[in-house]
């Protein structure tokens, strides 16, 4: 997983609420068996016509946002499914990190599973943001995640909060599977203790 | 914690395996359930970094949601698809997870099967990547759906990296009216506390109208839970579940089974357990509901009208709602019942089950389907068809004039050839209307299975009490 620490980059607004999963990417585009690819159809059905061309109107395909790395967007970004294709698609954009007032549960889960930086903000200060991204080629903001702090165009800042051990592996890049794999002893004497109490749980009929 | 708990509480504390200074917990996971679409990254991600299944045992997985609905050995006609199904068939053989094949009568879509097993279980953690997972809460399992980053973790490790839930506890009270059921139930909650209503919480389900509920009805509510943003929902198992799971093919057997019944009836809430939030709803005197715009929270009764934008106070819902009806095709203000419908799906995890066929097969009895209108039933499972095959159900409604498919997910989202065209207009029992869910352009209105059975009588929303 790609490190995250600090990040600079061009935030483009998506002044709405409830943008959803099938929003983010299209569930024609979730065949796939691997983890990329999936950058050019982000937002497909709000970024091109059903001819594929780009419509002008849609805040990347504006020249000042094309690079974006950070969105900002109204309340419940996320919601929807469950699945990771939507941080993926994100990422694979050049999203790493992406503002809003709140998110959907299991989407902000996959966005720290993936590098990317999920921060919550209040309504001014999203309020705030949002004028900031929306200066085109000035939207620049530079997110600091070991100071937790969002700094604006005009140098004003904003504090965030993120849970401490999500910070820890998000500032080393760090898989959780390696981290868990490391705990075996704890995960095998659970088993021994539950397989004595509720021992009906592991005889799962065969197949 | 001492004192009282919730279900919720004495299931999560049951399944720590370690809980991290910032109070991140490392939950150990009973049951695992895998489909083609969320998991192949998972097994590329294991293969590469050298890794096994830990608990294959304790794993399940099945092809659904991309599965042919026509003939069951029918050549999947997206290569991407079928690469998908085949890319599962796969890592189960090289993983040794065991795999309800297409040829299997046992195949059906995720959350069907699980239940249909026993192998999902009151008192357990189940999880799928899948945010319907959701459905086993009806069994008092705590279960919801994680990504394919956790579905990669749970096939290594068998626990899961989680925050601790609030809880919230929705007692519903009172006896469902004739005509309504537990989809309408749902829906009513959903239009009640929002999309946004649940999240962060686990929602425990209680009360009278929640009790009376068969199984199938539970799993219709807690299934649709994760549409008001809760994680998962769940009903504390009773008479009604031991009945339902004894002597499933994967449920404790005789001597494991006492033990595991009086293990269960530990389970539910103790008195004056804590809960974060509290809702109360009484559905005496609900009327059938249904959805008029692209959120599941746009629900009205079918003797309403499409509300106005300018009606909801929400900030930024008016233009929501605006863009809605625009997407939708509605006006304000028109009758519910007025809208004309070109496509009835009956199916999904959500009325994918017997009961649902049963309640669809009452309606269309000798009915036929209005001109111009396509109607397709798809049961939920390779279980679910036999069965109500043997009741004679599919003749009821072949000779209504409905279609009669092999299980999977199908036009619930579309993602095999089974979807509604651009501009043409669903009534689904499936659980979500967003925008192009069931086909570019489709537009969808969640119902009951009468109801949709209904609208494909009449050609229109109709309220299913006055056929
Ligand atoms: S039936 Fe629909 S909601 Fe259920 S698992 Fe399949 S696609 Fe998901």
């Amino acid at each position: 997983m790609q490190k995250f620490d600090k990040l600079t980059g061009v935030a483009a607004p998506m002044n709405m609420i409830n943008v959803d999963t099938d929003m983010i990417i299209p569930k024609n585009f979730l065949k796939t068996i691997k983890r990329s690819g999936l950058g050019k159809n982000l937002f497909d059905e709000m970024r091109f016509d059903r001819e594929g061309n780009e419509k002008p109107d849609f805040v990347l395909n504006k020249p000042a946002y094309r690079e974006a790395k950070i969105i900002v967007a109204g309340d419940n970004f996320g919601c929807g499914s469950s699945r990771e294709h939507a941080p993926w698609a994100l990422l694979d954009f050049g999203i790493r990190c992406v503002i809003s007032t709140s998110f959907a549960d299991i989407f902000y889960n996959n966005c720290f599973k993936n590098g990317i930086l999920p921060i919550k903000v209040t309504k001014e200060q999203l309020d705030d943001l949002m004028d900031d991204a929306e200066r085109g080629a000035n939207a620049t903001l530079s997110i600091d995640l070991e100071s937790q702090t969002i700094q604006g165009p005009d140098g004003g800042k904003v504090k965030f909060e993120v849970d401490e051990f999500r910070k820890y592996l998000l500032l080393n890049g760090l898989d959780d599977i390696g981290l868990t794999l490391q705990k075996v002893d704890k995960v095998d004497s659970f088993e021994e203790r539950q397989n004595a109490s509720q021992p009906w749980l592991t005889v799962v009929a065969k197949v | 914690m001492s004192g009282p708990k919730t279900l919720f509480d004495k299931i999560w504390q049951n399944h720590l395996v370690e809980v991290q200074d910032d109070g991140t917990c490392l939950l150990y996971i009973d049951r695992h359930l895998v489909h083609e679409v969320t998991s192949p990254q998972a097994f590329e991600g294991l293969a590469n970094a050298g890794r096994k299944v830990r608990r294959p045992d304790l794993t399940l997985a099945v092809p659904d949601h991309n599965v042919p609905t026509t003939d069951r050995m029918a050549r999947i006609e997206s290569e991407e698809g079928r690469i998908q199904v085949e890319t599962l068939q796969k890592n189960c053989k090289d993983f040794g997870v065991p795999l309800f094949n297409l040829q299997d009568i046992r195949q059906g879509i995720v959350h069907i099967i699980g239940p249909e097993q026993g192998f999902t279980l009151p008192g357990t953690t189940t999880v799928c990547g899948d945010s319907h997972t959701a459905t086993h809460g009806a069994f008092g399992s705590l279960a919801f759906g994680i990504g394919t980053s956790e579905v990669e973790h749970v096939l290594a490790t068998q626990t899961l990296l989680q925050s601790p839930l609030k809880n919230m506890r929705i007692t519903v009270e009172g006896a469902l009216p004739n005509g309504c059921t537990a989809k309408d139930l749902v829906l009513a909650i959903i239009g009640k506390i929002g999309t946004a209503g649940g999240t962060g919480y686990v929602i425990e389900y209680a009360g009278k109208a929640i009790r009376d509920l068969t199984m199938e009805g539970r799993m219709t509510v807690c299934n649709m839970t994760i549409e008001a943003g809760a994680r998962a929902g769940l009903v504390a198992p009773d008479e009604t579940t031991f009945n339902y799971l004894m002597g499933r093919p994967m449920s404790p057997k005789a001597g494991a089974w006492e033990q595991a019944v009086e293990f269960w009836k530990t389970l539910p809430s103790d008195g004056g357990a804590f809960y974060d939030k509290e809702v109360t709803l009484d559905v005496s005197e609900i009327v059938p509901q249904v959805t008029w715009g692209t959120s599941p929270e746009d629900v009205a009764p079918i003797t309403g009208t499409v509300p106005m934008p300018a009606s909801f106070k929400v900030d930024g819902k008016p233009e929501a709602v605006q863009a809605s009806l625009d997407y939708m095709g509605l006006t304000a203000g028109m009758a519910i019942t007025d809208i004309p419908i070109d496509v009835v799906f009956i199916g999904s995890c959500t009325n994918g089950r017997i009961e649902d066929m049963r309640a669809a097969a009452e309606v269309a009895k000798g009915r036929k389907v209005a001109e111009g209108v396509r109607a397709l039933v798809v049961p939920g499972s390779g279980l679910v068809k036999e069965q109500a095959e043997q009741e004679g159900l599919d003749q009821i409604l072949l000779e209504a004039g409905f279609e009669w498919r092999d299980p999977g997910c199908s036009m619930c989202l579309a993602m095999n050839d089974d979807r509604v065209e651009p501009g043409q207009r669903c009534a689904s029992t499936s659980n979500r209307n967003f925008k192009g869910r069931q086909g570019f352009g489709g537009r969808t209105h969640l119902v009951s299975p009468g109801m949709a059975v209904a609208a494909a009588v009449t050609g229109h929303l109709t309220d299913v009490r006055d056929l």
